[in-house]
């Protein structure tokens, strides 16, 4: 084992840029599967028919199936049309995890009080006008913690889009310990990314506690 | 669309040895990682301080790095330094320890609501520790703690699929093989629904588990 070729040449630039993939997807897949995610998790709360049902089915079935599953779905099904593997992973981890949003989204939903909407409802307030004004501020609150959660997930999920050779965090490493002169570099490689990943996702992990006294207090 | 599904009969064989290595590698880390788990969750609470540092480093360390980094680990690491283990194993390994993590903070927290004057009194009439865990805690934080278990059962199912990536033979694996020849949207559908069979009655279960202990907590 050789710690000191961690030092040499360029491979803290390399895993710097590989890192840089790994944020720039989880980012716009956390946003794009947000956005989904609300749709879904409000139609599976409004009990609208059929609407409620698909949206049930699709959040069902979705978060049943592995993610390298969807990955590979993706990349083998869309590669002739997208051309670009950031776009499929984007794809594939939007499509996964809008599910699990979702989710989250339905149970902050329903941990607004009956009695706020039955109140709502008896000053006049239309459904909607109630969903707006009423339950969507409470529930969002409580949803920031879980979506932390979700984010700091995304991140590590990230990883096994190196299954599909996209240049994030882990494929970068890979690609310098394949080198046969850094052979002997691969356990401590390895080491400096989970390091790089724990300091990232324990951040956000200590940033969203902190936010969760914040909105509890 | 062209569906094609003509592959399901050539690869028959291969999928459903693949169903069961899908099925066995994810209850071998069921078990190592319940043992794992519940060692940390007794370091976690325990009233020495070394045990306690080393139960939430565990904890916090493996929930915030990828299980990929741990396959990658076991796979080229171990290889790197002279050492083979079979893809089975690595994936069994890296999956336990991994869920381990998750699995310590579902015991933990199972342990943590049973009150503590409950154990105070056990260990007054003269239980010893083991006995009151075994007689008086456990039976009551089991409850607590079985729907989430089977979650960590269900993220099992669907993380073994990393299995695939160091060429073992589980279910994505050979739809991939698959795909070589024949429609991959085909092929995709059909992987899905495979891993659907185990993973939909699991979590349809534990929503039925849920609801009815929910009902009885009312009573």
């Amino acid at each position: 084992m050789d710690f000191s070729k961690l030092l040499e040449g360029n491979t803290w630039g390399i895993l710097m840029k590989g890192l840089w993939v790994t944020l720039e997807v989880a980012v716009i897949a956390i946003i794009l599967s947000f956005i989904i995610g609300i749709v879904l998790g409000i139609l599976r709360y409004s009990k609208l028919p059929v609407l409620s049902q698909l949206a049930t089915l699709y959040i069902e079935i979705v978060r049943n199936i592995p993610l390298l599953v969807v990955i590979f779905f993706a990349f083998n099904t869309l590669l002739d049309k997208l051309d670009s593997l950031v776009m499929i992973v984007i794809f594939g981890m939007t499509v996964f995890t809008s599910a699990l949003i979702a989710e989250i989204v339905r149970s902050g939903l329903n941990s607004v009080p009956i009695g706020q909407i039955e109140a709502a409802r008896a000053q006049g307030m239309s459904y909607i006008q109630t969903l707006i004004h009423i339950i969507l501020p409470q529930a969002l609150k409580r949803m920031i913690p879980p979506l932390v959660g979700q984010f700091v997930t995304l991140i590590k999920d990230t990883s096994l889009a190196a299954a599909i050779t996209l240049p994030e965090l882990l494929h970068e490493a890979k690609l310098i310990y394949s080198n046969p002169s850094y052979v002997n570099a691969t356990i401590p490689i390895l080491l400096l990314v989970a390091v790089i990943y724990f300091v990232v996702n324990y951040s956000l992990s200590l940033l969203s506690r902190q936010l969760e006294k914040k909105l509890a207090g | 669309m062209n569906w094609d599904f003509g592959f399901i009969q050539e690869y028959r064989t291969e999928f459903i040895d693949g169903f069961f290595l899908t099925l066995k590698v994810s209850m071998a880390a069921l078990i190592l990682s319940l043992i794992i788990g519940t060692i940390i969750a007794i370091f976690r609470i325990s009233s020495n301080k070394a045990l306690r540092a080393f139960g939430t480093s565990y904890v916090e360390f493996f929930r915030n790095t990828p299980l990929m980094v741990q396959v990658f680990f076991f796979y080229f690491g171990l290889a790197s330094i002279g050492y083979k283990l079979t893809e089975f194993w690595i994936g069994a390994l890296a999956l336990s320890i991994y869920t381990a993590a998750f699995i310590a903070e579902i015991i933990r927290a199972g342990i943590q609501t049973v009150p503590h004057g409950q154990t105070e009194a056990a260990r007054a009439s003269g239980l010893s520790f083991l006995q009151t865990m075994f007689y008086v805690v456990l039976p009551q934080a089991f409850k607590l703690v079985i729907p989430p278990m089977c979650n960590q059962f269900i993220n099992l199912v669907k993380n073994s699929s990393i299995l695939s990536v160091i060429a073992a033979q589980d279910i994505l694996y050979v739809g991939e093989q698959a795909i070589a020849e024949y429609d991959p949207f085909s092929v995709e559908i059909f992987v899905a629904a495979l891993y659907l069979i185990i993973t939909i009655p699991l979590s349809q279960g534990v929503n039925l588990l849920e609801r009815r202990w929910a009902k009885q907590g009312t009573r």
